[in-house]
């Protein structure tokens, strides 16, 4: 019982939810700023997001006409509890060393959770942008899948003996070194930085909720609270991505003494990647995205994966 | 509600709907945003849809053809929402007041916050007029 207690808040408070989304919100924050920073502007307080989603929580949800109701309201919570699982499991395999079989399968599935909630919440609201932007959406899933998964396995290939469970991979870096100084390691992980950058359906990969010929598609119809779990499960992915990057390839989180720094460091270098690429790149067609992952980024993966194999 | 109300005067975001503006308002609108004045200092940004606006910014004369989606926009904005009329057109109808097609100033239709007359308003105007509107809100 005791067990089950800590487990729920476990989930609810520590590494889950509002954990999560406090930091998410955090990390948006610095997403703001350093894209205010590259266009010469001031950007906003360190609160802005906070004021954001409290704003957002007294207003007013508007349900458009002809919108099923259990769906359009149901599926962005479902993408926030998912985010949450995954903030659980990566940071209970990195603080107590705790995980399961097959938990890497499950990171990866429920990582794609979000964005399936995105595509029945936009079906759901029966507006037409919205539903350009759920089979654009749909589409970019299809396109950045294979080489993430391609390129996760690369780091369960380069590890000896080769399990599915992230705690092993971690076990396995404090003992033989971080993954990312092997070459392998170092390809899969830049094809990682890549797919993080369209499921975080960030430029040059927003083309589902393309602001200006879309006007914000898959989430157009979602205002009031409902709005507010969506940016708060963007911020949550924002986190959590790079958490399990960091995990998977850089050594895991320390959380003792000195570690706590590299770790803060760790997690803002790959935050500030994802942003500068973000700021630098214009939008491009559905089309060439899904060009670009099938072909250049599954082949560098793949070449990744043969890397491990033959033992780089 | 005095966390909400403190979250609303911080983080504004404002739809920009043109009613039957010449465009120059809406250029200087765009100046707000621009690293010289640089709005998002306050927490006000654009959003593409009108679903996630607090602020609707009105411009233009308003001709008839414009009203009906004048009013139907307002209706889906969520409250609580703001409306500014930016721009000489929006407050008073402007050179356009005797024309053909003009069916009256933005107040006539739908409640109006703010008014920021110019022609067109300079960014500096159109701040100090945001900064009334968060003084009352």
């Amino acid at each position: 019982m005791a067990s089950t207690l800590s487990m729920v808040l476990y989930f609810l408070i520590f590494p889950g939810l509002l954990f999560t989304a406090a930091v998410g919100l955090l990390t948006t924050w610095v997403d703001r700023k350093v894209s205010a920073r590259v266009q010469w502007r001031v950007g906003p307080p360190w609160y802005q997001p906070f004021a954001d989603v409290l704003k957002l929580l007294g207003k007013e949800i508007v349900i458009p006409e002809g919108a099923r109701h259990t769906g359009f309201l149901l599926a962005p919570v479902a993408g926030l509890a998912a985010v949450g699982v995954v903030s659980t499991i990566l940071w209970l395999a990195n603080m107590r060393g705790t995980g399961f079989v097959g938990d890497l399968i499950g990171v990866i599935y429920l990582l794609t959770i979000p964005s399936l909630g995105m595509i029945i919440g936009a079906s759901a609201s029966s507006n037409p942008l919205s539903s350009i932007g759920a089979s654009r959406e749909m589409k970019l899933i299809l396109a950045y899948e294979l080489p993430f998964v391609i390129a996760i396995f690369t780091a369960v290939t380069k590890i000896s003996p080769m399990t599915l469970r992230i705690d092993s991979i971690l076990e396995y870096q404090a003992a033989n070194g971080v993954l990312l100084g092997n070459a392998s390691c170092i390809i899969a992980f830049i094809v990682c930085i890549l797919c993080a950058q369209a499921k975080l359906t960030y430029p040059p990969f927003d083309i589902p909720e393309a602001e200006t010929e879309l006007m914000d598609g898959t989430h157009m119809e979602y205002s009031g609270p409902a709005l507010a779990v969506v940016k708060i499960t963007q911020a949550m992915m924002l986190f959590t991505l790079p958490v399990f990057f960091i995990t998977l390839f850089w050594g895991g989180l320390v959380l003792t003494g000195w570690g706590i720094l590299y770790t803060i460091i760790k997690y803002v270098i790959i935050v500030t990647i994802i942003v500068l690429i973000k700021n630098t790149n214009p939008r491009v067609r559905i089309d060439q995205a899904v060009r670009f992952f099938w072909g250049p980024v599954t082949v560098l993966a793949i070449v990744g994966m043969i890397l491990a194999i033959v033992g780089f | 509600m005095g966390a909400t109300n403190w979250g609303f005067k911080k983080s504004l975001w404002v739809f920009h709907l043109n009613a039957g503006a010449c465009n120059n308002c809406d250029i200087e609108v765009l100046d707000c945003l621009c690293p010289k004045y640089d709005v998002e200092r306050f927490g006000i940004k654009l959003v593409g849809s009108v679903k996630h606006a607090d602020v609707l910014l009105v411009s233009g004369s308003c001709p008839r053809k414009v009203v009906p989606q004048l009013k139907e926009t307002y209706e889906m904005a969520p409250k609580p929402c703001a409306v500014v009329a930016i721009g000489g057109c929006a407050c008073t109808g402007g050179i356009f007041k005797d024309g053909y097609n003009f069916a009256g100033p933005v107040d006539k239709h739908i409640p109006v916050n703010a008014y920021v007359p110019g022609c067109p308003p300079r960014p500096e105007a159109i701040i100090d007029g945001i900064v009334k509107l968060i003084g009352k809100l």
